[in-house]
């Protein structure tokens, strides 16, 4: 019966409005995340290709938001035999390549 | 010097070439000079929905190329004579835009109109980022839809950072229509209401377009909603929303359902 519908909960408007707002919350979070982590990588990249000549696709940037303050976390991977000469390379030093800017 | 207005949703069908029409038309009623740019290369549908398709010789890729002058590939509307219309291309490459090409083309109909409408194409692809590239006001359209409000909020992203005018640091304004609103069923709780969209995204509120089946017959006709069905609860929102545009403090009325007596007590049945 018509008359008894307001006993079933039939209004789905207010679970779209709370899944859209916890939706948009992280997205927002993450366009505005992922465009600084793109320039930190890409920065980070040309400061220490200055010097090492890396690989671009081992260098890792990621933010880890807590409560209070985030975390920059900065990896980057440089080949041993690098490491071994102090970790500075003359331009054309054997085996290494110029530093390749991303 | 004109403004330039995108109209862009993020979504497709949502009602983008309608508003665009609808909009287009309204402004010129009102007596300004309007032109309404369809920049959906490949899937063109302003020059259908504004009764023009048999009319179009040049369109704007030709402009952006130099094939043919601006002139050419305008069409003046047969009903309201300060309301003209480019059309997109049906056939050729989008590719064959070019950011300058629409520069110089946009400073062109800037000084020629008071306003420039750009309908968007769907999607936050090439198209897309073109037709809101050099726009200085954007009016967002969505529908009280789930898909439709996430889809809007991408491109309140994109609007801030992917326009000419976000790269100068200025504030892109911008303006909410929502369309295809059923009053009835936002009041029965079953789609989401105006205070919902406008508290999610949260930018303000141009107009609410009523769902109407006088949407659809306006297009079978070939004609924008604000000519051919003036006396329509659409048209007059799209009326108001024109209004606003050019500055004019119009009150904003949220459709409402009319319910009669044995509905209230009998119910009815779901759309």
């Amino acid at each position: 019966m018509r008359l008894f519908r307001f006993l079933k909960p039939i209004s789905s408007a207010p679970v779209a409005r709370e899944r859209l707002q916890i939706l948009l919350e992280y997205e927002r979070r993450m366009v505005s995340q992922s465009s600084l982590i793109t320039t930190l990588k890409d920065e980070i990249l040309a400061v220490v290709s200055r010097h090492v000549s890396i690989d671009p696709e081992r260098i890792h940037v990621s933010v880890d938001r807590g409560e209070g303050f985030s975390t920059l976390a900065v990896g980057v991977q440089i080949p041993n035999k690098v490491a071994a000469e102090g970790g500075m390379i003359q331009t054309g030093a054997a085996g290494q390549g110029p530093a390749t800017p991303n | 010097m004109g403004k330039v207005l995108v109209v862009t949703s993020g979504k497709g069908g949502v009602g983008k070439t309608t508003s665009t029409a609808a909009l287009g038309a309204a402004l010129a009623r009102l007596g300004h000079n309007v032109v309404v740019v369809d920049f959906d290369v490949g899937l063109r549908n302003l020059d259908l929905v504004m009764g023009a398709e048999r009319r179009v010789v040049f369109d704007l890729i030709n402009v952006v190329q130099g094939v043919a002058k601006l002139t050419q590939a305008l069409i003046r509307d047969k009903r309201l004579d300060t309301l003209y219309l480019l059309p997109a291309s049906q056939t050729r490459d989008k590719d064959a835009l070019t950011e300058e090409g629409i520069a110089r083309v946009i400073i062109d109909l800037r000084s020629r109109f008071d306003w420039v409408i750009c309908d968007s194409p769907a999607g936050i692809e090439r198209g897309a980022t073109l037709a809101m590239r050099y726009a200085d006001e954007a009016i967002i359209v969505t529908n009280p839809e789930v898909s439709s409000v996430r889809d809007s909020d991408r491109i309140i992203g994109l609007l801030d950072s992917k326009t000419e005018k976000a790269e100068r640091g200025e504030r892109m304004a911008k303006h909410l229509l929502i369309a295809r609103f059923d009053p009835g069923r936002a009041a029965r709780g079953e789609m989401l209401n105006i205070q919902d969209v406008l508290e999610i995204l949260s930018i303000p509120l141009l107009g609410v377009i009523p769902e109407s089946e006088e949407v659809l017959r306006a297009s079978n006709l070939g004609a924008p909603i604000t000519i051919c069905g003036q006396q329509s609860a659409p048209a007059h929102a799209y009326m108001d929303a024109a209004r606003r545009l050019t500055g004019e403090d119009i009150e904003m009325l949220i459709p409402t359902e009319k319910v009669g007596f044995f509905t209230k007590i009998f119910g009815r049945r779901a759309a």
